[in-house]
């Protein structure tokens, strides 16, 4: 880095071509630095190479992910026309959902800074994301968290587990932001590479979407928010990627630490100064800062900016100009404005004490100009840092234990058979960590705050009200299975979108759009490369068949220590929506003396399943067959069924299969049932194969004649179970279990494990 | 520039779990023989010119009504070398 | 004549919107009110909402209670103009010493948002009118900081004084003293809650709508005034 009394400036770098930089420290590769000399037609300057390194790095120019990506821009689903605003490539994508009503949603990790501090790594994971939302122009109304740990009882994870969850409550609750839902997973494969996804929603009228870009010569580009100080310097380039070896400890000052009582009025703030228009095109300071935001804006816009770096308001008088580009404070917004409105936007930020200043001017040079101390240190063509990064096409190849791995059947392993040993698995699962009430975890975050939550954890989505008068609605879920995606990356991804897709159906809304998360091992591996492409493979397959487009995502790779990846988990949000929100559905049973109903066909599917994981701590054999078509048409009864008040419950069956959603519809309706279990298939089979495309429901006497016609029409096998009522879990002939003997399973779990 | 500091505890009455979690924690850790440990909060002021008389009444009126709640915290104020 | 109830803003108030509906709910005129304000502008009834007001910065409700518009506030409380305090709206009025008492960190360390039970114990108050004396509610509660303590000559005085209006049934979440979820001061007018009403007045969002007689209360006295 320059030393503070030489600044190492444009002629300076003319005039001095042999001096030799920290390029391999920085984490650029010699063939990167030799094109950027190309680009530039001489050796870059310190801070350019800061800018470079950061942007070029895989976290922000998705350089292995790239080329697999486009598949999304390619397999693009008839829908998308009819319904996509804003697509893949900007801040957030934004789909119309009627009435003049559009909606900005995506999810993204923050994996590597949760492990090194949990609470900031997963606050400034909800921050980030938040920030994506509002610099879209929309109010952010809701959040959800996709979690994995190692095991539920290894040392690591009571390390990491309290502090993401109080991180992710104290980020989103002070924000004033709803937690409506999301899933919490453990598995040894993820000990030591946590994953925090966080997604988050928000709100806004069909025309007033923001985008991030420097139109017009002359524009004024202002920085408010936060003041800059040396948080998660390198953070970006240097922690995400770059895998974990022994001495992660060293990481620790590169982590970004949040103030969500700023970023809460940052929020009110922006949303004052749209309502007003008075911007032209704004960008958020996530990853990268400021070489992001100024080189993304400008690239977007004529191309040209001018930036005096001395105008940044700081925190740490000593920063040097490399480490301003890089910084990671967090908080931060950049926004283009029209001279004329720069009185009023400052206006406004002074009214919320939100400091604001004018740090550039767009021009028409098409060249990125940056200027420290009346020095020229950055003069770039904005688009070779923010968009013309490396491209790589990595090698890949099948994991060569697959093969061993998908013939290690698991409906092979050993099985329950009597009653009693049936009784005792369905407690043992229920009780299971990844199964277990969750409750200790989602009492720690906000449901409530904006009042509009018409639905939560634990039911299958989270619902919101967007119009108090005409009762529309957008429903959310969140899902993911590393497991099933390590048996076959390709029907993996294609469940995971599946359950999330059925999740959204089964609270009664309708799926429109969805957002990816991607978590894979290190990509310089050939194997995870081949997972990742089967998985981006699988999804775009997936959601050509099921009419729902990708409006955006992350990637997040390196999730791995030393030489073993993660299992390959791509995390799925779908977005849906809900024309009347009163209709929304909960899994809880309702009433006594309803008749519950299987909808959809049940095989003998175990691969990947919780019983073999729980039971025998097995992963083999395949995972559960994808049927896009009975997704579509189980889908479609739900929200009809729910839209015409058919059925006063629903609840979606994946992991743990019918017994567990059985026990979770009894405890949440706090009522038992009598189900006697159909016929032709071994109990063990129906209570727990994880068969995909299947719900059950409870539906009272007076509308079983339709809703039985209603599944007939759509061709989805229909099974009637028995009835609810009574204060004990029933599987006639088989078991009884009372539902205080579930609940004392199911709750006590995660207080003896966290206390 | 002088420095002031102004020292906040929860008075001994009012429970302290902060500080229990952390006795808690040091036990874990293998520390053996603390008894109790309550948590507080440490301010340091950098006041413009000295810190006189003046200087320090008027920061123990600032401790009493803002940097401290009299209801549950006692404070103590002393000029800093 | 509509009643006018102002529901105050302070940066980083949360559950203002959600008050300024309820209030609406209630049948009166919603007012807001930005922390600045030098004036009430006029209104009947005062709500301090729920939130992290400056972050919860030094203590929760420390620094809002030094607004502008709190030194009106506090001067039309002693007037008798009714105040709601609700969840940091109580921290606030307790750091106002307009209620006695502090509100502190759960004795569990940990955020808590669950679905509460209480009873209802003095309806005299300008909003609790509107319940029947020892009625059962459910309103969600939501904080970190909610433990509410005094020392023992206060908490008898209260309890001897009818001053309790809110208590914990069933779970105190949060280890406050004498299991007290909301208290009033002497007059009645000011009364300061933990649990949110505002998230309790229709079923599709909340767990009851018990929550909407809070505001109901201060509209009827406002109205037969």
């Amino acid at each position: 880095m320059s030393s503070r009394s030489a600044i190492d400036s444009v002629p300076n770098a003319l005039a001095t071509p042999d001096t030799v930089l920290p390029v391999t420290e920085l984490g650029l590769k010699d063939d990167e630095f030799a094109r950027i000399k190309e680009i530039l037609g001489r050796r870059p300057t310190s801070c350019e190479l800061a800018m470079y390194s950061v942007m070029w790095s895989e976290h922000c120019s998705y350089k292995s992910s790239k080329i697999h990506l486009r598949q999304f821009g390619e397999k693009v689903p008839p829908e998308a026309a009819r319904i996509l605003l804003v697509g893949i490539g900007e801040n957030a994508g934004v789909v119309d959902i009627g009435q003049g009503y559009a909606v900005t949603f995506k999810a993204e990790s923050h994996n590597h800074p949760s492990y090194v501090e949990p609470y900031q790594g997963a606050a400034t994971g909800v921050g980030g994301i938040v920030r994506d939302i509002l610099t879209m122009g929309a109010r952010p109304i809701a959040v959800m968290d996709s979690l994995r740990f190692g095991p539920a009882d290894a040392p690591d994870t009571a390390r990491v587990l309290p502090g993401v969850v109080a991180g992710i409550g104290g980020y989103g609750n002070c924000l004033g932001l709803p937690n409506i839902g999301g899933e919490i997973v453990f598995d040894p494969s993820y000990y030591g590479n946590p994953l925090v996804n966080a997604l988050s929603v928000g709100v806004m009228r069909a025309d007033g979407i923001k985008l991030a870009t420097a139109p017009g010569p002359g524009n004024q580009v202002i920085l408010f928010g936060a003041r800059t100080g040396g948080d998660g310097i390198g953070g970006a380039s240097v922690l995400a990627s770059a895998t974990f070896e022994a001495e992660g400890q060293r990481k620790r000052p590169s982590v970004q630490v949040g103030d969500p009582f700023a970023e809460k009025v940052l929020i009110e703030c922006c949303l004052e100064i749209f309502a007003e228009d008075l911007v032209a095109g704004i960008q958020d300071l996530g990853a990268a800062g400021l070489s992001c935001a100024t080189s993304e804006l400008a690239s977007a816009g004529t191309g040209g900016m001018r930036v005096v770096l001395d105008t940044v308001p700081l925190r740490d008088p000593t920063l040097a100009p490399e480490e301003i580009l890089m910084s990671e404070s967090q908080e931060r917004m950049c926004a283009v404005v029209e001279p004329s409105k720069v009185a009023r936007f400052l206006e406004i930020c002074a009214k919320w004490d939100v400091n604001a200043t004018v740090i550039a001017e767009v021009t028409d040079t098409g060249r990125l100009e940056i200027f420290w101390r009346g020095e020229l240190v950055v003069d770039v063509p904005p688009r070779t840092v923010a968009h013309e990064g490396p491209v790589y096409d990595r090698p890949m190849s099948r994991p060569v234990d697959l093969d061993a791995l998908n013939a290690d059947d698991a409906s092979a392993l050993p099985r329950p058979s009597s009653a009693a040993e049936l009784r005792a698995t369905l407690l043992l699962l229920a009780a299971s960590p990844n199964l277990a009430d969750k409750s200790w975890v989602t009492d720690q975050y906000d449901r409530y705050v904006q009042g509009n939550t018409a639905l939560a954890m634990p039911d299958d989505a989270g619902v919101i009200r967007i119009d108090a008068t005409t009762n529309l609605g957008i429903a959310l879920a969140l899902d993911g299975n590393g497991r099933y995606a390590r048996l076959d990356p390709y029907a993996g991804a294609q469940l995971a979108l599946a359950e999330a897709y059925r999740n959204v159906a089964a609270s009664g809304a309708r799926p429109l759009a969805i957002t990816d998360c991607l978590n894979f091992g290190s990509p310089e591996d050939p194997e995870v490369m081949w997972q990742f492409t089967e998985a981006i493979r699988g999804i775009a397959d997936g959601c050509l068949a099921l009419g729902v487009p990708v409006t955006g995502g992350n990637v997040s790779f390196y999730n791995q220590t030393g030489s073993t990846p993660i299992n390959p988990t791509p995390v799925i949000g779908v977005l849906g929506v809900i024309d009347d929100v009163r209709t929304r559905l909960r899994i809880g049973f309702a009433s006594d003396g309803e008749r519950i109903f299987l909808l959809g066909a049940t095989g003998l599917e175990f691969g990947g399943s919780e019983w073999a994981h729980v039971v025998h701590g097995h992963l083999g054999g395949r995972p559960p067959k994808v049927d896009f078509a009975a997704e579509r048409a189980l889908a479609a009864v739900l929200c009809e069924a729910a839209s015409g008040r058919l059925v006063s419950a629903a609840h979606d069956i994946s992991d743990g299969g019918l017994a567990q959603a059985l026990v979770e519809s009894c405890l949440r309706g706090g009522r038992g049932v009598a189900v006697t279990l159909p016929s032709g298939l071994d109990p063990f089979v129906a209570l727990f194969s994880e068969s995909a495309a299947r719900a059950i429901v409870s539906v009272p006497n007076t509308s079983v004649p339709r809703f039985a016609e209603l599944a007939a029409h759509h061709d989805v096998p229909l099974a009637s179970l028995g009835t609810t009522g009574g204060a004990v879990l029933a599987l006639t002939g088989l078991l009884e279990i009372p539902l205080t003997e579930l609940a004392a399973a199911a709750t006590g779990t995660f207080p003896a494990l966290y206390g | 520039m002088a420095r002031v500091v102004v020292d906040v505890m929860l008075k001994p009455e009012i429970l302290d779990p902060q500080g229990q979690a952390i006795v808690g924690a040091l036990g874990r850790l293998g520390h053996t023989g603390v008894a109790s440990v309550r948590q507080g909060k440490h301010f340091e002021i950098e006041l413009e010119g000295e810190a006189d008389a003046v200087a320090l009444a008027r920061v123990t009126e600032l401790a009493g009504s803002l940097l401290s709640n009299p209801v549950i915290e006692d404070f103590v104020v002393r000029a800093s070398p | 004549m509509t009643a006018r109830v102002g529901v105050v803003t302070f940066p980083g108030s949360l559950d203002d919107r959600d008050a300024l509906r309820a209030v609406a709910a209630a049948g009166a005129e919603p007012v807001s009110l930005w922390h600045k304000d030098a004036s009430l502008h006029g209104v009947d009834a005062v709500v301090l909402p729920g939130g992290f007001s400056y972050g919860d910065y030094l203590r929760c409700g420390a620094i809002a209670r030094f607004s502008p518009v709190m030194d009106l506030v506090i001067a039309g409380a002693r007037e008798g103009l009714p105040v709601l305090g609700i969840c940091n709206g109580f921290q606030v009025l307790c750091e106002a010493h307009l209620l006695p008492g502090a509100l502190v960190r759960n004795c569990h360390l940990h955020f808590t948002c669950t679905d509460q039970r209480l009873q209802i114990e003095n309806t005299s108050t300008a909003w609790t009118s509107a319940y029947e004396a020892g009625a059962h509610v459910v309103i969600p509660i939501k904080n970190g900081e909610g433990r509410f303590v005094a020392d023992v000559a206060t908490l008898d005085q209260l309890e001897a004084e009818g001053r309790v209006v809110a208590r914990y049934v069933g779970s105190n979440p949060n280890g406050s003293a004498r299991d007290i979820g909301g208290i009033t001061n002497a007059a009645g007018n000011v009364v300061g809650l933990m649990p949110h009403p505002e998230h309790a007045i229709e079923e599709l969002t909340g767990p009851s709508s018990d929550g909407l007689a809070f505001f109901t209360s201060v509209v009827k006295a406002l109205v037969s005034v």
